[in-house]
C-alpha cells in the first residue's frame, strides 16, 4: 500500500516538474550591462599577508593613518562612519592626546543638561564619528535622490569587498562610444549597474599627506580602502592571532587525540 | 537496554555506592556513553559524524546564551546590538563568529550524517524510530537557522523572512492569515524579531530533548555498521569507552581545526555581503538566496514554475515540505532486506547519483532564475523525487544483492580466524590491560 | 585486517613496563593538552561579561559648573551612577569646620572631602551608603535633612554640609569620587 501511495506520488511530482520542463520559454533579450560590468581589480593590501592568504597579514598603520585622512577630506561630508568611535582611532597608532584633538573639531548633537535643547558640543573619544545627515530620507533629498551609504561596514557589505571598494573609486573612466550616460550619473564599469550617482571623489592631489606620499588617486584609494576595511573588521589583527593560536593548539591536540586513539586501539581489528 | 555482554557498571567507592542506589547518574553515563554500550567494532569515520552533531549543538547553545547577553531584539536596535558585540564586547566578534560558522558546520556534520545513514540503511527495521526522531531534528534545526539568520535584521535577513513567510501564503483561502500570524503583522516587522528570538531560544532546547530520545532509541538495538548486518555477539562489539570515546575525541579535534580555520580566517565565507546593510523594507536586494544549507531546498521550492491544477507557487511550497516529510516514510518505501550499500550494486549507483542530484540543487538555489538553471533545477527535482518515490521502491523489489560476511566479526578477522577460533573471542587489550571481560 | 598472531600478541603486550609507560604519558599528555585548552576556552566566556569597551570609555566624566552658584547643586551621572556638584556657601562650610571630627560616625573633615583651595566645591556620589538610595537635597526645596546637607528617604539618614554622615543607619559619609579640576569651571570625574 504503501508502495502504491509512494508510486503515484512520485509520478505526480515528476509529470509536474516535466511539463514545467517543456513549457515554452520567452525569449529574454541578453542585458547589455553585462557585457560592460566588470569584475573587481585583482589588488593586494599589506594586511592581505604573503600571497594574499589573509593569515599573516597586520594592518600598515601609516596607511591606516592616510586612508583615514582621505575619508575625513574626501569622504566624509556626504558618508558617515556611524558604529566607528574616536576611541578607536588609537587602533591606528594615535595618541590619547591626538585622539582627544580629533574628537574635539567635531560637533556632536546633545541635550543640554540644563535645558533639554537640542544642541551641539565637542566630540569626545567616546562619541561616534557623527554622519552628514540625521536620516536617510535627508540624505537622498540632499544627493539628488542617490543615498550615499555608511561607510563603517562597507567592505563587508559590497560582494568582493576591498577589491571592490578600490576598483571602484578608481574605476571612473569615460562611458564606451554610443553609450548615453544618464544626465547626473557617472560611467563607472565596476558599478553594479555601470553608472554610479556618486562623482569621482579623488583626483590627483585631492589630499596632502603629511608623510609626503605622493597623492595619486590610486594612492588615496588604496589608503582609504585599507582604512575602510579597518572600519568594518576592527577585530581583524586579533582574530588572526587567536585563529593561529587556536590551530596550531589544535593540531598538536590532535596528534595527541591519534596517539591516544592508536594505543587505546593497538592490535584491535577493526 | 543494551547487548547481554555490556559490562555493567560496579560502584568501586563508598560514595559512588551510596549515590548509585538513590541518584544512579554514574551507572547511566556508563551505559550511555561508557563501558557498558557495546558499538560494532567495524564501524568507520562516516559514524563519528553522530557525536559530532551533538558537539556542534552544544556549540551553538553556549555561544548563543553568550550572544543573547547583548543582543538587543528590537528593530531599532537589532543591526546595532550586533556591531555592539562585533566592537565592543569583550571577544565579542569570537562568540558572533562561531555561532554563524557554528551554524553552518551544524548542518555540513549533520547532511554528512543523513548521508551515512542513507549508505549504511540505519533507517531500517529495527531503527526506523531512530530515523524518524532524526529527521525531526532536521525540521527544528532548519526552523531555528532561519529564524536565527533574521535576528541580525540585515537586508537577507528582512527579505529571507519576507520571502519564507510568504510561502505560506500560497495555502489556499487560509495562506495569507496564516503569514500575517507568523508575522504578526503585515509584514516582518518589530513582532516579526522579538518572536523569533523568543522561539530562536527556545527550540535548540527542544532539539537537545529529541537527541536525547533519539540516543534512548538508539540504544535498544545499537548502532549499525559498515556491513550492515546485526551484532550476534560479544565478538561483534568494543565498550564505547575507551575504545570509541578515543576515536570521537581525534575525530572531534579535526573537526574543530576545520571550524576554527573558517571562523577565524574566512568568517563571512558562508554569508551574505546584504547582511551587512541594515534591513530596509522599501528596497529588495538583487538577488535573494537563503543560507547555503537550505539551497537545495529552494530550488525545489522554485522548480516548479507551470501552474497544473493548482498554481505553481502552492506547488513548490508543497514539494519543498514533501522533499523531508517523505524521508519520515523512507524505512518503508526501502524494502530491501539489506541494510549496507555496499552489498546492494544497484541502489549503490543510485545512492550516488542522489549525492551529485543534491549538490546539483545546491548549486541551482544558488543562481538567478534564468535559463538554463530553471531546467537544470527541474531536472534534478524531478530526479530527487523519483529516486524517493518511484526508484527506491522498485530496485528493492528486484534488485539482487550481493553476499554479506556471516558475521562483524568474520568481516573483519575473515572466515579463517573465526573457523579456526570459534568460542574465542578477540582481545580487547590495549587499554591499560585491566579490562574487565565480560561472562561468556 | 590483521591477522590471528596480532590479536594474540596484543592481549599480552610485548615488552610491558615500557609500553605501560609511553602509554600513560600519551594519555597524560592528551588530557592536561585537552585541560589547558579547555580553560582557555572558558576564559573569554567569562571576560564576555566585564563590562565592554563602550562602557569603558565613559569611566570619566566631564562636567562643567561654571553656573552653579553658591547655594546650589546638580545632579549629573558618573558611571551611571548619580553625582551631587555642589558649590557650598560660605556659612555651609563654616557648619561643617565647627563640627567636632572626633564625635563623628565616619571622621572626615571638609578639606580631606574637597580638592585643596577649593573647600566650596562639594562633588559627592548621590548614593546613600546605607542601601544606594539617592539622596534628596540636591535639587531646590527638596528636604536637606536636620543638618542642612542631604536627606536619605528611605530610612532616614541625616547628611550635613560636607556630606558626612550625622544620624540615621548610614555607615559611612557620602563617598567622594576621583575628582579633578580642568579648569576654575571643568571638572573631570573618575
Amino acid at each position: 500500500m504503501t508502495r502504491w501511495i509512494s508510486l503515484g506520488a512520485g509520478f505526480v511530482f515528476v509529470f509536474v516538474l516535466l511539463v514545467a520542463f517543456f513549457a515554452p520559454r520567452e525569449a529574454t533579450e541578453p542585458d547589455p550591462l553585462k557585457a560592460l560590468h566588470l569584475k573587481p581589480r585583482n589588488v593586494q593590501w599589506q594586511h592581505d599577508g604573503p600571497l594574499g592568504f589573509g593569515v599573516l597579514g597586520t594592518f600598515d598603520r601609516a596607511q591606516l593613518q592616510r586612508g583615514y585622512q582621505v575619508y575625513t577630506e574626501a569622504c566624509s561630508a556626504c558618508h558617515g562612519l556611524r558604529y566607528v568611535a574616536f576611541r578607536n582611532l588609537e587602533a591606528l597608532g594615535f595618541s590619547e592626546p591626538e585622539v582627544r584633538a580629533i574628537a574635539r573639531q567635531r560637533q556632536i548633537a546633545d541635550l543640554d543638561p540644563n535645558t533639554g535643547e537640542e544642541i551641539t558640543r565637542p566630540g569626545l573619544p567616546s562619541d561616534h564619528f557623527p554622519s552628514p545627515y540625521p536620516n536617510e530620507t535627508a540624505a537622498r533629498a540632499a544627493n539628488n535622490n542617490a543615498y550615499p551609504p555608511d561607510l563603517s561596514l562597507i567592505v563587508s557589505a559590497r560582494a568582493g569587498g576591498q577589491k571592490y571598494i578600490y576598483s571602484l573609486l578608481t574605476g571612473y573612466q569615460p562611458a564606451p562610444p554610443g553609450f548615453q550616460v544618464t544626465p547626473g550619473l557617472h560611467y563607472n564599469p565596476y558599478f553594479h549597474s555601470v553608472q554610479i550617482a556618486m562623482p569621482p571623489p579623488l583626483m590627483p592631489g585631492r589630499v596632502e599627506y603629511a608623510d609626503g606620499t605622493e597623492a595619486t588617486v590610486e594612492q588615496m584609494a588604496a589608503d582609504v580602502t585599507a582604512f575602510l576595511r579597518w572600519a568594518a573588521e576592527p577585530e581583524l589583527e586579533a582574530r588572526r592571532r587567536m585563529g593561529l593560536a587556536t590551530i596550531g593548539f589544535l593540531i598538536i591536540l590532535s596528534v595527541l587525540a591519534y596517539a591516544t586513539y592508536r594505543r587505546v586501539w593497538a592490535g584491535v581489528p577493526h | 537496554m543494551s547487548f547481554p555482554w555490556a559490562q555493567q557498571y560496579e560502584p568501586k567507592t563508598e560514595f559512588t555506592r551510596w549515590l548509585d542506589s538513590r541518584l544512579p547518574l554514574p551507572r547511566f553515563v556508563w551505559n550511555a556513553v561508557g563501558p557498558g554500550y557495546p558499538v560494532p567494532r567495524n564501524i568507520n569515520y562516516f559514524y563519528n559524524f553522530g557525536v559530532l552533531a551533538g558537539v556542534a549543538l552544544m556549540v551553538q547553545i553556549i555561544t548563543g546564551i553568550i550572544l543573547a547577553m547583548h543582543y538587543s531584539a528590537h528593530v531599532d536596535t537589532a543591526f546595532d546590538s550586533i556591531q555592539h558585540i562585533m566592537r565592543n564586547v569583550n571577544e565579542g566578534w569570537l562568540f558572533r563568529f562561531l555561532h554563524m560558522n557554528g551554524a553552518s558546520f551544524f548542518f555540513i556534520v549533520v547532511y554528512i550524517h543523513i548521508f551515512r545513514g542513507l549508505y549504511y540503511g540505519s533507517y531500517k527495521a529495527p531503527r526506523e524510530v531512530v530515523w524518524m526522531l532524526g529527521v525531526v531534528i532536521l525540521l527544528l534545526m532548519m526552523a531555528t537557522a532561519f529564524m536565527g539568520y533574521v535576528l541580525p535584521w540585515g537586508q537577507m535577513s528582512f527579505w529571507g523572512a519576507q520571502v519564507i513567510t510568504s510561502l505560506f501564503s500560497a495555502i489556499p483561502l487560509v495562506g495569507e492569515s496564516i503569514r500575517m500570524w507568523l508575522v504578526g503583522g503585515f509584514a516582518p516587522d518589530n513582532a516579526t524579531i522579538t518572536r523569533f528570538f523568543s522561539l530562536h531560544y527556545l527550540l535548540p532546547f527542544v532539539i537537545l530533548g529529541v537527541v536525547i530520545l533519539k540516543v534512548w532509541a538508539l540504544h535498544i538495538p545499537g548502532s549499525t555498521n559498515p556491513t550492515g548486518i546485526e551484532v550476534q555477539g560479544p565478538q561483534d562489539t568494543l565498550p564505547f569507552h575507551p575504545y570509541f570515546t578515543a576515536k570521537d575525541f581525534f575525530s572531534l579535534t579535526i573537526y574543530l581545526i576545520f571550524f576554527a580555520a573558517v571562523s577565524f580566517f574566512l568568517p563571512n565565507a558562508l554569508g551574505h555581503p546584504d547582511n551587512y546593510i541594515p534591513a530596509n523594507p522599501l528596497s529588495t536586494p538583487a538577488h535573494i538566496v537563503p543560507e547555503w544549507y537550505l539551497l537545495p531546498f529552494y530550488a525545489i521550492l522554485r522548480a516548479f514554475t507551470a501552474d497544473f491544477i493548482i498554481s505553481a507557487k502552492l506547488w513548490g511550497v508543497i514539494a519543498m515540505f514533501a522533499s523531508i516529510i517523505l524521508l519520515f516514510f523512507l524505512p518503508w518505501l526501502d524494502s530491501s532486506r539489506v541494510k549496507s550499500a555496499s552489498y546492494r550494486p544497484i541502489y549503490r549507483w543510485f545512492f550516488w547519483l542522489l549525492v551529485i542530484d543534491v549538490f546539483i540543487l545546491g548549486w541551482v538555489g544558488a543562481m538567478p532564475a534564468e535559463e538554463p538553471w530553471v531546467r537544470i533545477g527541474q531536472a534534478a527535482t524531478a530526479y530527487y523525487f523519483a529516486h524517493f518515490l518511484i526508484i527506491l521502491p522498485i530496485v528493492s523489489m528486484i534488485e539482487t544483492p550481493r553476499r554479506q560476511p556471516n558475521s562483524i566479526a568474520e568481516a573483519v578477522l575473515g572466515p579463517e580466524a573465526v573457523r579456526a577460533r570459534p568460542a574465542s573471542r578477540p582481545a580487547e587489550g590495549g587499554f591499560g590491560g585491566a579490562m574487565p571481560q565480560p561472562a561468556e | 585486517m590483521a591477522s590471528d598472531a596480532k590479536i594474540i600478541s596484543a592481549a599480552g603486550g610485548s615488552p610491558e613496563g615500557a609500553d605501560v609507560r609511553r602509554r600513560d604519558f600519551i594519555y597524560i599528555a592528551t588530557g592536561a593538552f585537552g585541560a589547558v585548552g579547555a580553560a582557555a576556552v572558558v576564559w573569554p566566556m567569562i571576560h564576555q561579561m566585564n563590562p565592554s569597551a563602550d562602557v569603558l570609555a565613559l569611566a570619566t566624566t566631564e562636567v562643567d559648573i561654571s553656573s552653579i552658584q553658591p547655594g546650589q547643586a546638580i545632579k549629573t551621572v558618573w558611571q551611571s551612577k548619580p553625582v551631587f556638584v555642589r558649590n557650598l556657601t560660605q556659612a555651609e562650610i563654616d557648619a561643617a569646620k565647627a563640627v567636632d571630627v572626633s564625635t563623628l560616625r565616619d571622621r572626615e573633615t571638609l578639606e580631606q572631602r574637597t580638592q585643596p583651595g577649593r573647600l566650596n566645591w562639594l562633588i559627592t556620589l548621590g548614593v546613600c551608603t546605607h542601601l544606594g538610595c539617592v539622596p534628596l537635597g540636591a535639587a531646590e526645596g527638596e528636604n536637606k535633612g536636620d543638618f542642612g546637607g542631604y536627606f536619605c528617604p528611605c530610612h532616614g539618614s541625616h547628611y550635613d554640609t560636607a556630606g558626612r554622615i550625622r544620624r540615621g543607619p548610614a555607615p559611612t559619609n557620602l563617598v567622594v569620587p576621583p575628582v579633578t579640576f580642568k579648569s576654575d569651571t571643568l571638572v573631570e570625574i573618575g
